[in-house]
């Protein structure tokens, strides 16, 4: 059976030893980047950056969806929702992340109206049963939720639901991952992503930037499994692909989806937060599909800002660690969040604000 | 956010399924899982079937993803499993 915590233990007990001497081979200190708001948490909770020799460093990157959305598209989306007759449906996720007009929240308070969906499909039906309004649903998330989002339109296409739109917001990993290559020494790959895209699709890591990836599940010792193999791949001097999670992942991952995704996006630059804008690194919606855009409806923006102060930029890239921003645990808290990495529960900011404060008072 | 969450697949149309997890049945769209079959473990993800797992990893996921919910990581938009009143 699974979930005995002693085996667990015992498992990541004996991992982190084999961790520690293989370590002790490394020609330099090493970084390694997770990129998934799950392996931030689980990392987290589990404790695992102190388990880490001193050589070797653990950091997030850009694996939390809400984080790296920029204030100028969450900008876009208010401007819209003050169009007359409009509804904006979004995940839940969003709705107290700022944008330099307050927030989801701030504006259904101020009389606009969002919808809180937990399925793309929801919003859909709401479309159905309101054709009098026009439903913005905000596209947001990675490659895993990008295919439901796709099918959810298609759906809309085939049952005639014609006052469905979406704010494309969608993003896809290599982009950031290629950008972030030259700082980095081995990333771990998220697995529910990888279902989607394939272990496959990472192949470009070590074929073209000569950095190891290593897809990864979910449990810390999943997650020790996946360091363990970077660091031997670093010591060993051989770059590659290892795929850790292969009771779940495949070579190729989901061919439908992958299809439904090239008949309704096509790869368009897109801005991240703290990456600037990335090359072919986010999914619009494709020209065939544009009465379907709501991007293309006109609206005023304001000058896109940032909330004063706040470093989740530098922390998205893995420049500095949470606590090395003079606001974590002080202004910026999960119950007061001032920037999306403390907003959203899979940030880097929330994560180590519940299990790793003593960093910030070990700094002190 | 990118979570998928295991549930059993207990009835299928040609596009659609019902899935169960808990004695909780909920309506899932196979659309992204053609080949989906009654009694397959599928990763659950805003509605949709991405993928399957077997019955061990199924369990193994879940039990971490309980564990998760308490802090409020969960799936997109998700009442997580494990949420108040749900535990056994
Ligand atoms: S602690 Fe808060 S203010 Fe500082 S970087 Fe994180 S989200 Fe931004």
């Amino acid at each position: 059976m699974s979930g005995d915590p002693f085996r667990d233990r015992r498992t990541v007990a004996g991992l982190a030893r084999e961790i520690a001497a293989v370590a002790r081979d490394l020609p330099r200190p090493v970084t390694l980047m997770e990129v998934c708001g799950t392996h931030t948490h689980a990392i987290a909770e589990a404790g695992l950056r102190r388990m880490m020799p001193g050589n070797v460093r653990l950091v997030s990157g850009p694996g939390c969806p809400v984080c790296v959305t920029p204030v100028s598209w969450l900008d876009r989306a208010i401007a819209l929702g003050r169009e007359p007759g409009t509804v904006l449906a979004t995940f839940g996720d969003l709705v107290r992340v700022p944008s330099s007009a307050g927030t989801l929240e701030e504006h259904r308070a101020a009389g606009g109206r969002v919808e809180v969906v937990y399925s793309p499909r929801d919003a859909v039906e709401f479309a159905a049963a309101h054709p009098d309004l026009r439903v913005v649903f905000l596209a947001v998330g990675f490659e895993t939720t990008a295919p439901p989002i796709a099918a959810a339109l298609a759906e809309a296409e085939a049952r005639g639901i014609t006052n469905f739109l979406l704010l494309p917001g969608n993003k896809t990993m290599p982009g950031p991952l290629a950008a972030l290559a030259d700082a980095v020494d081995g990333f771990l790959m998220p697995g529910h992503v990888s279902v989607i895209v394939g272990a496959e699709a990472w192949r470009f890591l070590p074929e073209r930037h000569g950095v190891s990836a290593a897809v990864a599940g979910f449990t810390p010792a999943d997650v020790l499994a996946a360091i363990l193999a970077l660091l031997g791949r670093i010591v060993r001097g051989e770059p590659g692909l290892d795929n850790l999670y292969g009771r779940v992942v495949t070579p190729e991952g989901n061919r439908p989806a992958q299809e439904l995704l090239a008949r309704t996006f096509e790869p368009v630059d897109a801005e991240w937060r703290g990456l600037g804008v990335l090359p072919g690194s986010g999914l619009g919606l494709r020209e065939e599909l544009a009465r379907r855009d709501a991007s293309r409806i006109p609206v005023e923006l304001p000058e896109p800002r940032e909330p004063a102060g706040c470093r989740c930029g530098d922390v998205l890239r893995g420049e500095i660690d949470p606590p090395a921003c003079p606001l974590f645990a002080r202004a910026c808290t999960p119950e007061n969040p001032v920037g999306a990495c403390m907003v959203s529960s899979e940030g880097a900011c929330a994560a180590w604000y519940r299990h790793e404060r003593w960093a910030r008072e070990e700094a002190e | 956010m990118c979570l998928a969450i295991p549930m059993k697949l207990v009835e299928r149309t040609e596009f659609e399924g019902i899935v169960e997890l808990d004695g909780v049945r909920r309506r899932v769209s196979l659309m992204l899982l053609p080949d989906a079959e009654v009694g397959d473990h599928v990763l659950v993800h805003t509605g949709y079937a991405i993928g399957k797992v077997d019955e061990r990893e199924a369990a193994e996921i879940l039990e971490l993803f309980r564990r998760y919910a308490d802090e409020g990581i969960h799936e997109f938009g998700e009442e997580p499993p494990g949420a108040p009143g749900e535990e056994p």
